[in-house]
């Protein structure tokens, strides 16, 4: 770490800073396979460039890991990428993508716990790597939108035959982006909050 | 050409249910309680054996006494750094002049996760910062939390 001299310490640009009234702030997760944009969208919508944090993790020797030696127990650090938005002065919007090892995502303290919602971002070329969180989050009743990135070689479905293959329900938002685009980031995250706020709606009824 | 097809899960039987709340405006988060840290942990298990576990070892203050840190969890300074101060409470004291999430500070100063919540578990307890607790997905849907979030996307 570099401790040497003021001029030199890590921190946010002057123009990143919050202000001083910013008191409570929330959080999106962007999950998704290998590869498959999260990083990207992080940074198209963040107003800060996207940061990354790390967790160290041992894990007994037992499964995907094996190679590194059975019976020790190994550390492993998983890194997510972030990125942020001020929506008040009072209010922050963090964005978290969290890489492609799917066990890890749970055991960041407080990753879903308490999330508004996410975003599962799929590539059509792969759509079996997004199935196992979409379970997860089921599991865990994290209300989440599917966002097919569209890669050009991908192949195309019609969203009926892709809710079908995903087995959601008819009220889960499924729509396609270009995380590339700032305006198409920002058109998934306006549809999580909107799927969030009907939910709420609904909710307020019963 | 088809896609791949999954199936849906069920959310798993939730343990006991928080006791009901009025819903709190997003100015007032609360800080979860103690028990739902530990249904939280519980969740977590999926059978002994394959699960990764948090590294603690390489903080040195020991188990237990932790404040209740979430990744979004804003700090703030309460003071300039004592003379007392260890380089990294110093750190953390400068960057939270103003404002900042624990994910930040711990991306800032490349710890761990897990590692900046002791260094400001220590600072908490030493009343040398403030923590503000950020507002967590309820239940029942605060609208108007939702509203300004969608308010403050469409600004982008």
């Amino acid at each position: 770490m570099d401790f040497n001299g003021s001029d030199t310490l890590p921190g946010p640009r002057t123009e990143d800073h919050l202000p001083h009234t910013a008191q409570a702030a929330v959080k999106i997760v962007i999950v998704g396979g290998f590869g498959v944009g999260k990083t990207t969208m992080v940074g198209s919508v963040s107003e800060i460039r996207p940061l990354t944090t790390e967790e160290t993790m041992t894990q007994a020797g037992i499964g995907v890991d094996d190679n590194y030696g059975s019976d020790s127990k190994t550390a492993t650090t998983v890194a997510m990428d972030f990125g942020r938005i001020s929506i008040t002065e009072k209010l922050v919007l963090y964005l978290f993508g969290t890489p492609g090892q799917e066990r890890f995502w749970f055991l960041w303290n407080g990753l879903f716990e308490g999330a508004l919602g996410a975003v599962v971002l799929v590539d059509t070329r792969r759509l079996e790597v997004s199935f196992d969180v979409m379970g997860r989050l089921e599991e865990g009743g994290v209300p989440f939108v599917v966002a097919v990135n569209t890669f050009p070689d991908a192949p195309r479905y019609p969203v009926e035959e892709l809710r079908t293959a995903l087995d959601l329900g008819p009220e889960i938002p499924i729509i396609e982006c270009d995380v590339r685009r700032r305006a198409s980031s920002k058109d998934v995250l306006m549809t999580l909050m909107r799927f969030l706020h009907s939910i709420a709606m609904s909710r307020a009824l019963t | 050409m088809t896609p791949p097809r999954r199936t849906r899960r069920r959310p798993q039987p939730l343990p006991a249910p928080p006791a009901p709340q009025p819903a709190q405006p997003y100015e007032l988060p609360q800080p979860p309680s103690p028990e739902a840290a530990e249904t939280t942990e519980a969740a977590a298990g999926r059978g002994p054996g394959s699960i990764p576990e948090r590294l603690y070892s390489v903080t040195g203050s020991g188990e237990g006494g932790r404040a209740e840190l979430d990744l979004v969890t804003l700090i703030m300074a309460r003071c300039a750094p004592p003379v007392s101060a260890t380089p990294e409470q110093a750190a953390v004291l400068r960057l939270c002049q103003a404002p900042l999430s624990v994910a930040e500070l711990s991306a800032y100063l490349r710890l761990p996760f897990s590692t900046m919540t002791v260094l400001l578990t220590e600072l908490i307890t030493a009343e040398l910062v403030q923590a503000h607790a950020p507002v967590v997905r309820q239940a029942l849907p605060d609208r108007s939390l939702l509203e300004a979030v969608m308010h403050g996307l469409q600004r982008l």
